[in-house]
């Protein structure tokens, strides 16, 4: 398309959007805590469960129910912190962000405001070789909100719904909200800056073990806050924050499109308006939400049902020494020990093969022999079964297991698979289906003899060329005595025996 | 027979019980016969749980009968709860038209203590709506009456459970006071009344006014009775955050030897801000007796200064509202309780202000758009967080009056009961009322309303207010025991005991 | 008024215009008909001028706002699962309910 025609649809050409104005990012990812209970009450928060079947008198706002607060839950806020490098308060309080809205039972949220647990921090993100420092502003504590069903609508969506249902399951579910400060200069790496934060967040808080972080089931969400402001004005523009961004690849779309679509305004002299926006997943493109007709005013004010929090030093120490290896620091240090090129070490992540091969090494495996099963012949099973890879049913220790008779001697790499499709079909563990199988490369040297003077009977003509020093035709006996015996025999060994049968030298 | 046993006080009526004299049945019966006959003049219960106070009090006699020991030292003595406390089975309103019809799937902490100790709930109590008042003339379900006078009201908002004892239709009540509605209900009424330290008694299931301020207490007409009931509601729930880990006060022990040893030695407060102007004379006159009833017993009398109390109730009415507007935004028409307009076409948002104006009455409505003001954008720092600063000073005050005295005391109401109707209209002559009831109220410390006497002007019965340090129960307890002791011994009956008979024909 | 108040006589107190009740009425979700706007209007003025005296006794002082009476910090709920509402008892009260789920008129604006 010419700039014209994009100019037309209300785009600008990405390349030249970013020779005219620098994007300004700001990130705002609400991650659903994994605790066993809700943030104030003790309702499980179990993903899916029947509508309204994880609730009660407080996550309900009935009458008279108060809070309480999860200890869980302030852990791992607190954990999430640390591991962004933030300040944790030593004192903060809950407030109530009041505004109505049928999802949100008691009409206000309980959330933090000018007190987080967790304020300036940086998380540093690895972008085409070059790292990328996004400063953290905050984290703080709140809940979530019930879930809407609009209904009569034509798309199911809010708008022209003759009605709503409504599920409390999730209210009351604990989150953090995690906000970055304006990330400046990242300029056409813009909407991959976003994807990489908000993945290496997602890795962070996987490897904290605080959430399942599952963008398909909710547990994080995006906010995407852009503007854009003519290449080196320091000043910022005016800001659209888009939500809805429901995956990694959507959070770089929708950056991108909103580069695009607010340059093009900017261009022909528009204002952009602050608002809310919605991204589509099956266009790629935003659009505005709807508009309140006042703004809101949240009325915050400090939660007086319960009480300031103080973390004890030692507590946030004992939580800080309890914080994993960070995964890429572990990455880098597993690609170094296993000696993998970075396509490889890539190839392992985008199969999310790393920790299998990790766990197969830790149990005695080889990183050689480990990284090629897995990405391998295990990703052609993956692949087979339309599984992931973990999904598999065989665990690394199986493997590893089954690796362990490949070095030492008793199967080869052949019989070996027959092992692990074994243990796929759920035959038991490795050595069980061998047993059943009769499976294991034949090391009764008894048997092995007869089978090859059998040969050398069988064809006494072969025999003699062999003598004679046309060693070409050992193939042949080595051959028939694989087939006598099933493939298994070690054809290396075969070899040999039949030449030292013979009395000739190798 | 029944009639006399409606006249009895808890401890009588449980002591009656345990010994086998009376059944817990008998008791209970009673009781619902005098509402039967005296209720629908003082209108003091919202709703009479005839069934199951029946059955509560059939179960303390099967237990008694098999030999068990009596679950505690009020078993089988009838109670009358204020309808903003929920009980699992039974309506709950909070005297709002907003919940008509509601009945609570749960029970507050406080009734659940209630029903394990044995204590039969008869009913629920009227009350200004939410609690908002200080003559139970808020009430979306019509006005108590004041047993002494049935033109008059029987302050608030716990009118009904004051009322409820005035006209012996229960032994035991409880209140919930934020700004003084247990103590000036009490002092009206000729009843007995206490707010214990904030934190001190579970709010799990009280449906919240203002969450920084309210508190839960024991009403009786006697203070044994009250302090017997005191250390039933009270202690620990960790379902309520703000509530005190620590252990109940022994409030009971406090009223033996308040009643044995009287005051003597102990330093009483008089604050100067508590009297004089706003006070009605013949208040003053039982106060002033009062004083020199606790100084003949012994007690050194001293004059303490709190010079922020001045600024009490502009305080008060800049924080309560400011949380009852956000306490309250859950009666939306969505989950529970009435639901207005919705007729198909209109939104949620249209169905929640047409709900919300319907189903709340005026003063409800004033506090929540006062409130909306106060915490807006712009408006918070001056507004509610001068108040939450005038609220220190007004701590700093009592700490310094605790160091001269061990309690201090005031009128608990600066008047007598007025007629019904007569403030209705004008919100800060109504809010008057709570002069002397709110600083002990943003301190969060205890106090509570003993009968002083009759008022020479009105004839009406007077509280005297007796408030201590945090935590300091068992002082205002000791205090209010001794004087309770030196005025039956002077006038040979109690206050209560005083009341008019209602015109009760003989059952 | 009473003179027990404290009293801002002497200084123009903050007042209450009908549109700005309205607009609070309305953060408040609250319909109110135009003769309760108006007495609204009024006596939210009276009472507003009379507890604006809180700003001038604490004025610029550098005074701890007191937002617990008795403090108290560090309360919390172990994270173990408490049993709660049946489906059937939650939705009991609901004013409308369908498919186990509480039914409320359409819902206009985005969700949060
Ligand atoms: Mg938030
Ligand atoms: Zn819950």
């Amino acid at each position: 398309m010419t700039t014209a025609q994009t100019l037309a649809a209300g785009l600008m050409d990405y390349d030249e959007a970013i020779q005219t104005y620098d994007p300004v990012l700001g990130l705002e990812v609400h991650v659903e805590l994994g605790t066993v209970t809700k943030m104030f009450c003790g309702c499980p928060t179990d993903f899916g469960a029947e509508p309204n079947t994880q609730i009660c008198p407080i996550c309900l706002a009935l009458p008279g129910a108060m809070p309480a607060v999860n200890r869980t839950a302030v852990e791992y806020a607190i954990r999430i912190g640390l591991a962004l490098n933030c300040e944790i308060a030593s004192w903060c309080r809950f407030a109530r962000k009041n505004y109505f809205y049928p999802d949100m039972p008691k009409n206000f949220q309980t959330s933090q405001y000018d007190e987080p647990i967790a304020t300036n921090g940086y998380l540093d993100v690895k972008i085409d070789g070059q790292t990328v420092r996004v400063d953290i502003e905050r984290a703080h504590m709140e809940e979530d909100t019930g879930k809407s069903t609009h209904v009569g609508g034509a798309t199911g969506r809010i708008h022209g719904a003759e009605y709503s249902l409504l599920d409390y399951n999730r209210a009351g579910v604990p989150l953090v909200e995690i906000v970055t400060k304006p990330i400046v200069g990242t300029k056409a790496l813009a909407p991959q800056v976003a994807r990489a934060y908000v993945t290496a967040l997602r890795d962070l808080l996987s490897s904290l073990g605080v959430s399942d972080v599952r963008m398909d089931q909710g547990s994080l969400r995006c906010d995407a806050n852009v503007s854009l402001t003519p290449a080196g004005n320091p000043l910022f523009g005016t800001r659209t924050e888009t939500k809805n961004v429901n995956s990694l690849r959507s959070v770089e779309r929708a950056v991108r499109y909103e580069i695009t679509r607010q340059a093009a305004l900017l261009a022909t002299g528009t204002r952009i308006v602050q608002e809310t926006r919605h991204f589509d997943e099956t266009t790629g493109t935003t659009s505005p939400g709807r508009s309140k007709e006042t703004a809101e005013d949240y009325r915050y004010f400090p939660e007086p049902d319960l009480v300031p929090l103080a973390p004890e030093r030692e507590w946030v120490e004992a939580i800080r020494a309890s914080l994993p290896e960070l995964p890429w620091i572990r990455r880098a240090r597993m690609q170094a020990d296993w000696g993998l090129t970075d396509l490889q070490m890539r190839d392992l992540l985008a199969s999310d093969a790393v920790d299998l091969v990790a766990a197969t090494v830790d149990a005695g495996a080889s990183p050689a022999e480990a990284t090629s099963w897995w990405s391998s012949y295990l990703g052609q099973q993956a692949n087979v079964r339309g599984v992931a890879l973990n999904e598999l049913p065989i665990t690394p220790a199986q493997l590893a297991a089954v690796i362990a008779k490949v070095v030492d001697g008793p199967l080869n790499t052949k019989i070996a698979r027959q092992v692990v499709d074994g243990v796929l079909a759920g035959e038991g563990e490795p050595d069980e289906v061998i047993a059943a199988r009769g499976l294991a490369v034949m090391s009764d040297d008894g048997a092995l003899h007869a089978a090859v003077d059998e040969a050398l009977a069988a064809q006494p003509a072969v025999a003699d060329k062999i003598r004679s020093g046309k060693l070409q035709a050992v193939g042949a006996i080595v051959g028939a005595v694989m087939k006598a015996t099933r493939g298994q025999a070690d054809a290396a060994k075969v070899r040999q025996l039949v030449l030292s049968t013979l009395g000739v030298e190798g | 027979m029944t009639a006399e046993l409606t006249r009895l006080g808890a401890s009588a009526l449980a002591e009656a019980i345990a010994s086998g004299q009376s059944s817990a049945e008998e008791v209970t019966r009673a009781h619902l016969d005098r509402i039967e006959a005296v209720d629908e003049a003082v209108h003091a219960f919202l709703h009479v749980s005839t069934e199951s106070a029946l059955d509560q009090a059939r179960a303390v006699d099967r237990a008694r009968a098999l030999g068990d020991a009596p679950v505690s030292r009020l078993a089988g003595v009838p109670l009358a709860l204020k309808d903003i406390v929920v009980q699992a089975g039974v309506p709950a309103t909070a005297g709002s038209k907003i919940l008509e019809g509601w009945i609570p799937p749960y029970d507050a902490t406080v009734t659940r203590r209630l029903v394990e100790a044995g204590v039969v709930i008869l009913g629920k109590t009227n009350l200004d709506e939410f609690a908002m008042g200080s003559s139970t003339e808020n009430s979306a379900y019509g006005p108590t009456r004041n047993p002494w006078d049935l033109s008059r009201i029987p302050g608030g908002s716990g009118g009904g459970s004051a009322a409820a004892l005035a006209a012996f239709e229960a032994p035991l009540a409880i209140g919930t006071d934020t700004g003084g509605s247990i103590r000036q209900p009490a002092a009206v009424t000729g009843t007995v009344g206490t707010k214990p330290t904030y934190g001190g008694v579970s709010r799990y299931g009280v449906i919240a006014l203002a969450s920084s301020l309210d508190q839960v207490g024991p009403c009786a007409r006697t203070v044994l009775d009250t302090a017997l009931l005191h250390e039933v509601i009270a202690g620990h729930d960790p379902l309520d955050s703000t509530s005190i880990p620590q252990p109940v006060p022994l409030v009971v022990d406090a009223v033996r030897r308040g009643q044995a040893d009287g005051v003597a030695g102990m330093r009483i407060g008089v604050v100067s801000q508590l009297r004089g102007k706003g006070y009605q004379a013949g208040v003053l006159e039982s106060f002033d007796a009062a004083v020199a009833t606790l100084a003949a017993a012994g007690a050194d009398i001293v004059e303490v200064d709190c010079p922020h109390f001045e600024y009490a109730l502009a305080a008060y009415y800049l924080i309560l509202p400011s949380e009852c507007s956000s306490n309250l935004a859950r009666f939306d028409a969505m989950r529970y309780g009435l639901r207005v307009g919705d007729d198909g076409t209109a939104s949620a948002e249209e169905v929640m202000s047409r709900t919300r104006g319907a189903g709340f009455g005026a003063e409800v409505k004033r506090r929540i758009i006062l409130g909306t003001y106060a915490l807006s954008a712009g408006y918070y720092d001056a507004y509610y967080g001068s108040a939450q600063k005038v609220r220190t000073l007004i701590k700093q005050d009592f700490e310094k009056a605790f160091t001269a005295a061990d309690v201090l005391v005031s009128p608990a109401s600066p008047v007598t009961a007025f007629a019904i109707g007569e403030k209705v209209n004008d919100p800060l002559a109504m809010y008057l009322n709570d002069l002397a009831t709110i600083p002990g109220s943003l301190a969060g410390i205890p106090a509570m309303s003993v009968p002083s006497g009759i008022a020479s002007d009105t004839g009406l019965p007077v509280g005297l207010q007796i408030m201590g340090p945090a935590l300091g129960e068992e002082r205002i307890y000791r205090v209010a025991a001794a004087f309770e002791s030196a005025y039956v011994a002077a006038h040979h009956r109690s206050v209560p005991d005083a009341a008019p008979e209602l015109e009760v024909g003989v059952r | 008024m009473s003179s027990v108040l404290p009293s801002e006589a002497d200084e123009p107190g903050p007042t209450l215009t009908r549109d700005s009740v309205a607009h609070l009425a309305h953060l408040a979700r609250l319909e109110l008909t135009d003769a309760e706007l108006d007495l609204y209007v009024d006596q939210l003025s009276v009472i507003l001028h009379s507890v604006a005296a809180v700003s001038g006794v604490v004025g610029t002082k550098d005074i701890e706002p007191t937002s617990h009476a008795v403090p108290l910090t560090n309360i919390f709920r172990e994270d173990v699962v408490r049993p709660g509402l049946s489906r059937d008892a939650a939705l009991a009260g609901a004013p409308s309910a369908e498919n186990g789920r509480f039914r409320v008129p359409q819902v206009l604006g985005e969700e949060q």
